[in-house]
């Protein structure tokens, strides 16, 4: 091949998008030659894993430059790749879908949160952090406001939010490893652990930029495969995006004709609970309002400014070559997501109603409970402990409100029921594994090198050479791989309320901080320390009242303290600012400098 | 003012927009949602089903590009577009 690696992308990757498919197709072979459901799950996992180790240890590096920020050389289309993978998260492959078959409208906040996110990271702060040339989010707050103080507590709000999201992450790759080489999940969450470590560990932001894009292009295939499949084998549409309109409509009538009877206690009481089980049962409208204007937009807006404070989206903008590079690539990150984001919806109508709707060969609801207990499908996930059914009224047949689901067993289940071949699932348990072990791998990367460069080179130990830097930040990169694990295989909560929980904490210390260090020239240190404590301890006050019992007020919950953080944060900012000085000359003078794209970076190439 | 100033004061400007159309369709809509999705919108979903699946999502697509073209043009217009051995 002539040239360099960065001219060869496209080629590079499209041998690789191409093997791919020829791997799926052998399997598929494979499988009809006979190859048992085991042998295929351990294919496709170890198969990609494999690969994406190859990719980190092509990507190893010695260079600081390289290490944080992948020499600032990763093309606008790849690093929107690598931005959607890392972003999205195993929650958003394998609970999405889940999440808005259960609970529809009032869920759907995070979709429109989470995406909208990207308008404020292009608007208000991706160009600007890129301009300045800094190597974590904490070193744009520590250089910005000045003082170590500052920067440590950004690098303490950074961690407390990546950490809270990383334990889900690494939770998710040992339960995708538990199912697909079938060991228990206790080693499995290190299974998972060393896969992610091996992208990261030799290259840094060199190696997880390119398995994240090799990561991406593995998620996207296996999410989407399966949807337009589905769509067309129960014939609900050639593109199920623009064609589900009268599948959504029929869903709506089932409602009506079923009704939603609601269970005595007594019932759900048999309902099985823990030791892995977690079920919900149709309970709510799929396509209506069902939530109050206020609910679900204070959802939005917590994801949406929580999306802008995370660290570890942030930080794929610093490899960029340009200010201009930044603010496309946020465009097409949020392309790449949407690809996947617009999916979702569409899986979780197709996968309600091919299992509601009694005048389809899959439909369940209307039949005998022994019929359905007697699948082969039902079997299977009744055993994976994801379904559940029993007969309340003693019928005998099998009512809406009598089926029960785990809210993975949308994607994870779907092909099958709908008489897929097994390799379609194989493929989206490699989609998965690639989902959580990208985002895993970028937020890990956040935090270690916010405590590598911002903790020990900036504050304990300015002199260290390249070399012992760059072997500190290994060193914490396993230190913190082994903590989330560890925390991973002790099962604290489920995989997405923790998620949920990151974003608020982000937005709480960080999100005023960041804007109005580019926004508001009188923003000072003193303003930015108070700021981001205040806000923090707030947000974190108000989680723990609500947790225990509290009543909270204005009908903010555990899921969007965030806005109870975020506003103090700006006040406190605001008012600790303009009653001490304003900010220096110099520094002054380096904000006008962010504000245009043209001239030298603020901090040096290498620093 | 200097050539700077005026730079920063369209950009400003070229903000407020951007977070404007934002705002409509990441909140101002969903003000409305019981009484959007009586309605049938594109492709015959309820307008508030179709926002929330895809309308909103592809808008900020479209958004981002929007103002990353504008944003280019302003530079350019004032001469802080970065010159390419930069």
């Amino acid at each position: 091949m002539k040239g360099n690696f960065i001219d060869n992308l496209p080629k590079v990757y499209g041998i690789y998008t191409g093997g791919f498919i020829a791997f799926i197709v052998i399997m598929a072979i494979a499988e009809q030659m006979g190859m048992s459901k085991y042998y295929i799950g351990i294919g496709f996992v170890s198969f990609t894993v494999l690969i994406y180790a190859l990719i980190g240890w092509l990507s190893r590096t010695a260079q600081a430059d390289a290490y944080y920020v992948a020499g600032r050389q990763v093309p606008t289309v790849f690093n929107g790749m690598a931005t959607a993978a890392d972003w999205m998260s195993g929650a958003s492959f394998v609970a999405m879908a889940g999440g808005i078959y259960f609970k529809g409208y009032g869920y759907m906040a995070l979709l429109v949160g989470w995406t909208g996110g990207y308008v404020l990271v292009a608007a208000l702060l991706a160009p600007y952090l890129r301009k300045f040339g800094c190597y974590t989010v904490p070193d744009f707050i520590g250089t910005r406001y000045g003082g170590n103080a500052a920067r440590l507590l950004a690098v303490i709000v950074l961690t407390v939010a990546s950490f809270t999201y990383v334990t889900a992450q690494i939770n998710a790759t040992g339960t995708i490893a538990s199912a697909a080489l079938d060991i228990d999940f206790k080693y499995a969450v290190y299974v998972g652990l060393v896969s992610i470590l091996l992208c990261s560990m030799l290259g840094g932001m060199r190696g997880v930029t390119w398995t994240q894009v090799a990561q991406y292009i593995v998620l996207i295939i296996a999410y989407l495969i399966p949807v337009f499949w589905i769509s067309n084998s129960i014939d609900a549409g050639f593109f199920p995006h623009f064609m589900l309109a009268d599948e959504v409509a029929r869903i709506g009538e089932l409602e009506q004709q079923y009704g939603f009877v609601k269970n005595s206690a007594a019932d759900l009481a048999t309902v099985p609970k823990g030791d892995g089980w977690v079920l919900s049962g149709i309970t709510k409208a799929h396509a209506e309002v069902n939530t109050t204007p206020w609910k679900f937009i204070s959802l939005a807006i917590c994801m949406m400014a929580g999306t802008a404070s995370l660290p570890h989206v942030m930080m794929r903008y610093f490899t960029t070559p340009s200010v201009k590079a930044a603010r496309k690539s946020v465009g097409w990150s949020l392309f790449f997501i949407f690809l996947l984001y617009s999916s979702a919806p569409m899986l979780a109508t197709l996968s309600k109603l091919s299992l509601i709707d009694p005048e389809l060969a899959t439909g369940i609801i209307g039949k005998s409970i022994a019929e359905v207990e007697a699948l082969d499908w039902y079997k299977n996930w009744n055993q994976a402990k994801l379904m559940w059914v029993s007969d309340f009224n003693g019928n005998g047949t099998l009512e809406l409100n009598e089926f029960f689901m785990g809210g993975k067993a949308v994607v994870l289940a779907t092909p099958e029921i709908a008489g897929l071949p097994y390799v379609i699932s194989g493929l989206v348990a490699a989609g998965g594994m690639a989902a959580a072990m990208s985002t895993a791998d970028g937020l890990i990367l956040a935090i270690a090198n916010a405590l590598s460069h911002d903790l020990y080179y900036k504050i304990i130990d300015p002199k260290a050479e390249t070399a012992k830097r760059l072997v500190v930040a290994r060193v914490l990169l396993v230190i913190i791989g082994f903590a989330g694990a560890t925390v991973a295989a002790m099962g604290i909560k489920q995989i997405l309320g923790s998620v949920i929980w990151a974003f608020d904490f982000a937005m709480s210390g960080l999100f005023f901080p960041l804007v109005l260090g580019v926004w508001w020239k009188r923003a000072n240190k003193q303003g930015a320390i108070a700021g981001m404590a205040l806000g923090l301890l707030s947000g974190s006050a108000y989680l723990i009242w609500v947790e225990t019992g509290g009543a909270g007020f204005l009908d903010i919950t555990e899921k969007t303290f965030g806005i109870v953080g975020a506003s103090v944060s700006l006040v406190a900012m605001v008012v600790v600012s303009l009653i001490t000085q304003e900010p220096d000359r110099a520094t002054q003078k380096m904000v006008d400098e962010v504000r245009i794209p043209s001239g030298k970076s603020i901090l040096g190439k290498q620093h | 003012m200097s050539n700077q100033e005026k730079h920063w004061e369209k950009s400003k400007g070229l903000l407020l927009i951007t977070l404007a159309i934002w705002f409509v369709f990441s909140i101002g809509i969903f003000l409305f949602g019981a009484e959007m999705n009586e309605v049938k919108g594109p492709f015959g979903y309820p307008w508030t089903y179709w926002f929330t699946c895809q309308g909103s999502l592809g808008i900020f697509v479209i958004l981002i590009f929007w103002f990353a073209n504008r944003q280019e043009k302003i530079d350019e217009e004032f001469g802080f577009s970065e010159r390419e051995d930069e």
